[in-house]
């Protein structure tokens, strides 16, 4: 299985040099890593080579990598009914630089790059209908970017004076706790509870 | 004769329409009773529940999996737990296997008995749905029998499952084995010759093999076209490669079919389950390796060191080690995918999930035009779609 995938992967690098950086075969899935520009001829060449043939799309999705200078991952996972066998492709942008759409390679693609652009702010080139998908009507922000709250902005609640429901900014009874049981000495990046006290002290 | 203007009407079907199987709101363009458009908006019972997982360690974020396609539960957890268990690298022990591929195709039968009846229901029979909810309910008893709860189970962990059933269950599973083939077969009585059934779905929402690609179709929507693919026989996961079993396919790939399928998939869900309970033998049903699963209960009473490893797995959770995988298994409803990124740490980095009712209920636009409108809830029936999938 796994020499396949890699053999796999030497084909497709060796037909798409120009487009493909990298490919690795991990946990028995081959992943390559490809440049955003190329990303709808990458993905036509998998679809209607002889050897790939992955015909379906089963997911598109975004990744958020704060601390990069391209800080999005897009994954493309494809699926070959043929040949029986799955590849991973992936490619990196930021929030300002457009991905090539796929919608004309597979429809399906349309729903899916809509949820990467309503959760990570992930534009698409050449798509057809670039609304939110999964967020409230007027919502603000991209919700699943690592430096978006847990608790969001907003609560909302139905108002009996106005006899509608109203947005307020969120307002928490409680503060939030984040529970981060990682050991002290396998590098936790927090205070532990106490230690605050002994300050000045030593 | 003057000439009349027809404008086309803009209807809203939904959030709150019985045919709607949950809070789908679909804005349907209708040309007289034709439908010309369907723009389905979606996200009503969108819980966030991605973000969420990113928050919690791997046992805290299994929890969640239940509540996505609520119908048939233990599918997903699955599909999580096998994608932890891969980036892992751990041993399943055998019986837990078996366990869990019977508890999958218990789900599977929860399922296909809820879809085939909401279905039933979508167009006008209501016996069916009676009839066959008995079952269903004591499916639910066999749930809380293995693991306390009737639907949101929690029951498979990284390593196995929770618990090992309980002793009677394998009997009483047995007799439900036995008896339930009568309930199908009443349920066929009333529905396969059925001639308004009949009018209602077959050459209704026909799919073409290159549509069910192109649009990302899997499970009963792809293999009613007639392509016989099954994520259960073509990568096969826990035991399902020593079971034997048939793939039912579709002739004409309307709804008809996928009615007909379903009841075939429940019929061959019986025949896993009796082989799973055939082959079981007795053995541990979790790993035992203290850095993937918490000890049992009954070594915290006496060992040190069994109380420290629960108390750390209870608080700080596993590692998982660093990397990525697509892990996908063949839900009920189709190809239910986990992409799971993993840093190295106690949570997951990025946990995508794949639900196959958000790739069927895209193609509802094109599997509507032209229908009438009455036909879009027949054919909404036959995507089996469970919103708390769809929106997650």
């Amino acid at each position: 299985m796994n020499e396949a995938l890699k053999e796999l992967g030497e084909l497709i690098a060796s037909e798409l040099s120009s487009a493909v950086i990298s490919t690795k075969v991990a946990f028995g899935e081959l992943t390559v890593n490809i440049r955003s520009e190329a990303v709808h001829d990458v993905l036509e060449f998998l679809r209607n080579d002889s050897n790939c043939k992955f015909e379906v799309l089963c997911d598109v999705c975004g990744v958020d990598y704060p601390t990069r200078e391209k800080r999005f991952d897009v994954v493309y996972n494809l699926l070959s009914l043929r040949h029986n066998q799955r590849v991973i492709v992936k490619t990196e942008t930021d929030a300002r630089t457009p991905v090539p759409s796929v919608v004309s390679l597979f429809p399906t693609a349309n729903w899916f790059e809509r949820e990467a652009w309503d959760m990570y702010g992930i534009m698409f080139s050449g798509h057809p209908d670039l609304r939110r998908m999964l967020t409230d009507y007027g919502f603000e922000g991209h919700p699943l970017r690592k430096d978006f709250p847990l608790t969001g902005y907003v609560e909302l609640r139905y108002s009996e004076d106005e006899k509608r429901v109203v947005y307020e900014p969120v307002n928490l009874t409680q503060e939030f706790r984040k529970f981060d049981f990682e050991s002290p000495w396998e590098g936790a990046h927090y205070v532990l509870p106490g230690d605050e006290k002994a300050e000045g002290q030593g | 004769m003057t000439e009349v203007q027809i404008k086309n009407y803009t209807l809203n079907f939904g959030p709150q329409h019985p045919a709607a199987h949950g809070v789908l709101r679909m804005v349907m363009e209708l040309d007289g009773e034709v439908v010309e458009r369907i723009d389905p908006h979606i996200g009503l019972l969108h819980r966030g529940t991605e973000k969420l997982i990113e928050h919690k360690t791997y046992m805290q974020a299994m929890p969640y999996f239940d509540r996505l396609d609520y119908v048939a539960p233990m599918n997903q957890e699955h599909a999580f737990v096998l994608a932890a268990e891969k980036l892992l690298g751990c041993e399943v022990p055998e019986r837990a296997q078996y366990i869990r591929v019977l508890f999958c195709e218990i789900s599977r039968i929860l399922n296909h008995i809820m879809n085939v009846c909401a279905q039933a229901m979508d167009v006008g029979a209501t016996t069916p749905m009676l009839w066959a909810f008995v079952e269903r309910e004591t499916l639910m008893e066999f749930y809380e029998r293995a693991s306390g709860a009737r639907m949101h189970a929690a029951y498979f962990r990284i390593g196995g499952v929770h618990q090992d059933i309980p002793a009677e269950l394998e009997r009483d599973i047995r007799t439900f084995i036995e008896h339930f083939p009568s309930v199908l077969a009443d349920v066929e009585a009333l529905l396969t010759e059925n001639r308004i059934f009949k009018q209602r779905n077959v050459d209704i929402g026909v799919v073409s093999e290159e549509d069910a690609l192109a649009w990302g179709f899997s499970g009963v929507m792809l293999r009613s076209t007639g392509l016989a693919w099954d994520l259960r026989k073509s990568e096969p996961y826990d035991v399902y490669d020593r079971m034997d079993f048939d793939i039912p396919v579709g002739l004409n790939g309307d709804c008809f079919d996928r009615y007909l399928m379903r009841m075939e998939e429940m019929r061959q869900s019986l025949r896993i389950m009796t082989q799973c309970l055939d082959q079981m033998k007795p053995g541990p049903v979790l790993s035992t390796d203290p850095k993937i699963a918490p000890p049992r209960r009954g070594d915290m009473k006496t060992s040190m060191e069994a109380l420290i490893n629960h108390f750390k797995h209870y608080t700080e959770g596993v590692k998982v080690p660093a990397g990525e995988t697509y892990t996908a298994v063949e839900a009920p409803k189709g190809e239910f995918g986990v992409y799971l990124v993993s840093d190295g740490s106690n949570k997951p980095y990025r946990c995508k999930i794949r639900a196959p009712g958000f790739a069927h209920l895209q193609g509802m636009d094109f599997l509507t035009r032209g229908h009438m409108l009455a036909d879009a809830s027949a054919i909404l029936g036959s995507l089996d779609i469970v919103f708390g999938e769809v929106d997650r």
